[in-house]
């Protein structure tokens, strides 16, 4: 882990009305790691992703991605550079059959980009991208359409629609949220090919007991503020985590 | 016991539904049938009507422009009330032309058409961002405002409108041409709503974040709707300048602006088809209705009610349910 770092995040503040909701977060991201983010409830996690995807705008702060300053971007121009994420609360085009869902990302200047202008059969490369995140093709769930699907399949649509724009650096923003364990199982092993593949990912999550599993380094936010850093065992053993997950005596 | 409605597909759909359709003939007229029906129906229909219903079916034609182009924007986010815009915009650019360059009617009405629409896309720009109602009402004022500015700087003919434009050669020219411009529109458009390109249209409509997400620019793409939707109201309100050979302030009215959305809502919205099959009921049936004289809005508006009650999905998606599936009642086990 040398060189310029893949995401640089510094002293990134934002804060609605009188709540900061992130109080100046630093932290790097290199190429191929793995960064867990954790934190209770309405620590900033999710905030902090909508900052640097640029779906909500910095007070204060800088992003920078592949050293390029990228603070405050509309977000299809940050996709443009490689980074996608999924949301926590998921949003498929609920009209759409789950396979159409997938065929949008595959029409965004990226992905015609790297593909060099004409691109094949959309469709087939749908069902395919759907089939590696889960979607049994014999089962004819990929032409479902969206709302009849349930919550387990949304989610591996919002995998699918994220893959799909063949990103660098993934954010999964509680991806497991809502699933089973068996489920939760069956995703576990996606993720790890992804970053067998190179991907930088970062994942937000609250199973901690799956972070930990697998993330290289991980992060803790509590009010806004970055309390730990470092390695899973190492960040556990922090005293200020413990007390941000187990409430303070007094 | 409890029953249920059950619906299936036609043997005949399913059969039709691959290259298979081309073992028998039965079942290449099933696929083409409802594409050739339109086709042959604007061929014919002129040649067997009287001048008044001609008149009638160019109105119709008319009112099918305004309709898919209420349609197009709809299925793209964005709903408005403003239709009489892009056909007074095509009608006053053309009208315009003519009037003060002495242009031929077949150099005005294209110019017009995209003229139009550029200048309605550029008006409506600033307001892109606006969802549901509020640009609705932004649609619906700027007509009416551009009236008044008419009105008070007397430009373009101010309250008495340019009169003596050119006609087109002859009335069949125009019945065709409008008639031609309706099919093209409703194929054509059909055809880019099914694309990957109208997708990404569609799923603005569904889930804007989403798409902004897919790292496409939702505004781009949104005006590209805007104008394609503009230019065909444009291209109707230049063709009407030259059959009226007259434009002036009525070519704003409100009339431009519902007639279309009553015509997708009693046709169903989001097929085009519904919206021209709309235009095709609504615009006669009010011209059947004028001999009730005074009572001619209530049975229209009753009418109305009636097939927003009956029918909410509209005939269109009725129609092709009933073409491609049969129901039956079949039993719910307790």
């Amino acid at each position: 882990m040398s060189g310029t770092p893949l995401l640089q995040v510094v002293e990134l503040s934002k804060s609605f009305g009188g709540v900061q909701a992130v109080n100046r977060v630093s932290f790097d991201l290199h190429k191929g790691e793995l960064l867990g983010i954790i934190g209770p409830n309405g620590s900033g996690k999710t905030t902090t992703v909508n900052l640097i995807t640029g779906f909500v705008k910095a007070t204060s702060g800088k992003v920078f991605y592949q050293g390029r300053d990228i603070t405050s971007w509309s977000p299809h121009k940050i996709v443009r550079l490689g980074i996608s994420r999924t949301f926590q609360m998921v949003k498929p085009f609920y009209q759409l059959p789950a396979f159409k869902n997938v065929i949008i990302p595959l029409y965004s200047p990226r992905v015609k980009g790297l593909v060099g202008g004409k691109y094949g059969d959309r469709s087939a490369v749908a069902l395919d991208l759907l089939e590696e995140v889960g979607f049994e093709r014999d089962a004819q769930v990929a032409y479902k359409v969206a709302s009849v699907l349930p919550q387990g399949y949304l989610k591996r649509l919002e995998l699918a629609k994220a893959i799909a724009l063949q990103p660098d650096l993934i954010i999964l923003d509680e991806l497991f949220s809502g699933l089973s364990l068996a489920e939760v199982a069956s995703i576990v092993p996606i993720i790890e090919k992804l970053l067998l593949e190179g991907k930088t990912i970062i994942m937000i999550e609250h199973r901690l007991k799956e972070v930990f599993r697998i993330a290289h380094r991980v992060i803790v936010l509590n009010y806004g503020r970055l309390i730990a850093d470092g390695p899973a065992e190492e960040v556990m053993e922090n005293e200020e985590v413990k007390k941000a997950y187990l409430g303070s005596e007094d | 016991m409890k029953k249920r409605k059950e619906r299936i597909d036609r043997g005949i759909k399913v059969r039709s539904g691959d290259i298979f359709a081309l073992c028998s003939w039965r079942e290449m007229l099933y696929l083409s049938g409802p594409r050739l029906f339109p086709l042959i129906a604007c061929a014919v229909l002129p040649l067997v009507l009287d001048t008044y219903w001609q008149r009638v079916l160019l109105s119709v034609a008319i009112f099918g422009l305004l309709a898919i182009s209420w349609d197009i924007l709809a299925q793209s986010s964005m709903v408005s009330l403003g239709q009489a815009l892009f056909f007074g915009m095509g009608a006053y650019c053309s009208g315009a032309m003519d009037h003060y360059w002495h242009l031929s009617p077949f150099i005005t009405i294209p110019l017009a058409t995209i003229m139009g629409g550029v200048i309605s896309t550029i008006l409506l720009l600033p307001v892109l961002r606006l969802r549901g109602i509020y640009f609705a009402m932004v649609t619906l004022i700027i007509p009416l405002m551009l009236v008044r500015i008419i009105e008070a700087t007397k430009i373009l003919g101010g309250t008495e409108g340019i009169s003596g434009l050119t006609s087109l050669p002859s009335h069949w020219i125009e019945l065709y041409l409008s008639l031609a411009a309706l099919l093209a529109a409703l194929f054509g458009f059909r055809r880019l709503m099914d694309s990957d390109y109208g997708l990404v249209l569609k799923g603005i409509n569904d889930n804007d974040r989403s798409v902004m997400n897919a790292g496409i620019n939702i505004y781009w793409f949104k005006a590209q709707a805007l104008f394609l939707s503009s230019a065909v109201g444009a291209f109707a309100g230049a063709l009407m300048t030259h059959v009226y050979m007259f434009v002036g302030m009525p070519v704003f009215a409100l009339d431009y602006s519902i007639l279309p959305i009553a015509a997708v809502v009693v046709g169903g919205g989001g097929s085009l088809a519904g919206a021209v099959l709309g235009a095709f009921i609504l615009v006669p049936l009010s011209e059947a209705l004028r001999a009730l004289g005074g009572l001619r809005i209530v049975f229209y508006g009753a009418f109305l009610v009636f097939f927003i009650v009956a029918l909410p999905e509209g005939i269109f998606h009725f129609i092709t349910r009933k073409y491609h599936q049969f129901e039956r009642w079949v039993e719910v086990e307790k």
